[in-house]
């Protein structure tokens, strides 16, 4: 930060659980350079105008997928966007929408991270296979099915993207069923019966999805989660029906 | 004692908020012209049954300035309708792999189009033959 700076004014969705019954703006005025992102003009204000300000970061390198945040509205990771891009106008920024804000920009994650533990995110092996055996092997065509979904980083974007979480917080998600497509689509898996419970479940299931799409929009990572929920309503309507015809098919 | 207190955002009007919203929601509100414009259709159906005078009737108010125009909105909503699902047919459907390569979106719905435009015009061409 050496050549002669712009200042930028940053607006922030403040909420102090102890003090506030509701979240309030409030702006800072912000020095920046060229090459400073989003994130870095958060860190500026919590070093030097008000340390209470409260977010989440890591690896400012759009991987930990931990800074996500509306900026302007929109959901994006704040490390990778760049203050020079809004200037001279006024930037806004506030904690991820449709989650519950637990302090300032901090959201609270616990109904996502409940989600992830409940669709079984790792592979479950098709047949057990002995050492001896050796290990399993897949071909590059059978890698490429599932290879995009795999680039999920799990920073919640897209559920700050999705009115229908946002309307019902029991919907599953677009970044769950990416996950789920990572491993129904892995050859080595055969999970698909078992996650079928929770991709058709009436409470919690693709159906609640109504295709409005901007949950691929806004992936970082373009994952195209859209892609996975919609693409499990088939699977879902065909397991259904499966259920009539076969004892073996259908989860319910 | 936790002093923990999540606060939950109201979601009325969440569609003015974001102008992909606004568009997704003129896109499902297009199926209504969609819809109308079958129960003009079904009306037409119920007059035919109703005989030669009523269905004259009903050509004749097909004719009029009023239905000319209501015919002109109604499809520009149905080309409306038409084109934002086909926009997001790609994140519908699964993969199509063309050539050991995954087709790219816009291919997808550039396809679905053509298609689209090829069977309206078809359509129109069987109809016009009929009516001449």
């Amino acid at each position: 930060m050496s050549e002669n700076h712009k200042i930028i004014e940053i607006e922030v969705l403040r909420y102090n659980p102890e003090s506030d019954d509701e979240p309030h703006l409030e702006v800072f005025k912000v020095p920046f350079s060229d090459d400073m992102s989003v994130l870095q003009g958060a860190q500026y204000i919590k070093d030097n105008l008000d340390g209470s300000l409260t977010f989440r970061w890591s690896c400012r390198m759009a991987i930990c997928g931990s800074c996500g945040m509306m900026i302007d509205g929109i959901p994006k990771l704040s490390c990778e966007t760049f203050l020079r891009d809004y200037y001279p106008k006024r930037i806004r920024i506030e904690a991820m929408a449709h989650f519950p804000i637990e302090k300032d920009l901090v959201v609270d994650l616990s109904g996502f991270i409940a989600k992830l533990e409940s669709i079984d995110p790792y592979i479950i092996p098709k047949e057990p296979r002995t050492l001896e055996q050796g290990e399993y092997l897949q071909s590059p065509e059978e890698f490429n099915r599932y290879i995009q979904f795999t680039s999920c980083i799990n920073c919640a974007l897209c559920y700050a993207a999705c009115p229908q979480f946002g309307l019902n917080h029991e919907f599953i998600g677009p970044g769950m069923m990416a996950l789920v497509q990572r491993y129904n689509l892995d050859s080595r898996d055969g999970g698909s019966a078992q996650r079928m419970q929770l991709v058709a479940s009436e409470e919690q299931g693709v159906y609640h999805c109504s295709a409005v799409g901007y949950c691929s929009e806004v992936c970082p990572k373009h994952v195209d989660p859209a892609n996975a929920v919609n693409v499990n309503k088939a699977n879902a309507a065909k397991d259904y029906f499966l259920h009539f015809l076969s004892p073996k098919g259908g989860s319910k | 004692m936790s002093t923990r207190k999540p606060y939950v955002r109201s979601m009325d009007g969440w569609w003015k908020k974001n102008p992909y919203f606004v568009e997704y929601m003129v896109h499902e509100a297009t199926a209504l012209f969609v819809a109308a414009y079958v129960l003009v259709l079904l009306v037409g159906v119920i007059r035919l049954g109703q005989g030669e005078t009523a269905w004259n009737g009903w050509l004749a108010a097909m004719q009029s300035p009023v239905s000319v125009i209501a015919h002109l909105v109604l499809l520009a909503g149905a080309v409306y309708h038409t084109y934002s699902w086909f926009k997001i047919l790609p994140m519908t459907m699964p993969p199509v792999v063309v050539g050991g390569k995954k087709m790219a979106p816009e291919a997808l719905t550039g396809s679905a189009l053509i298609v689209a435009a090829v069977a309206g015009l078809a359509l129109l061409a069987v109809v016009w033959r009929i009516a001449l």
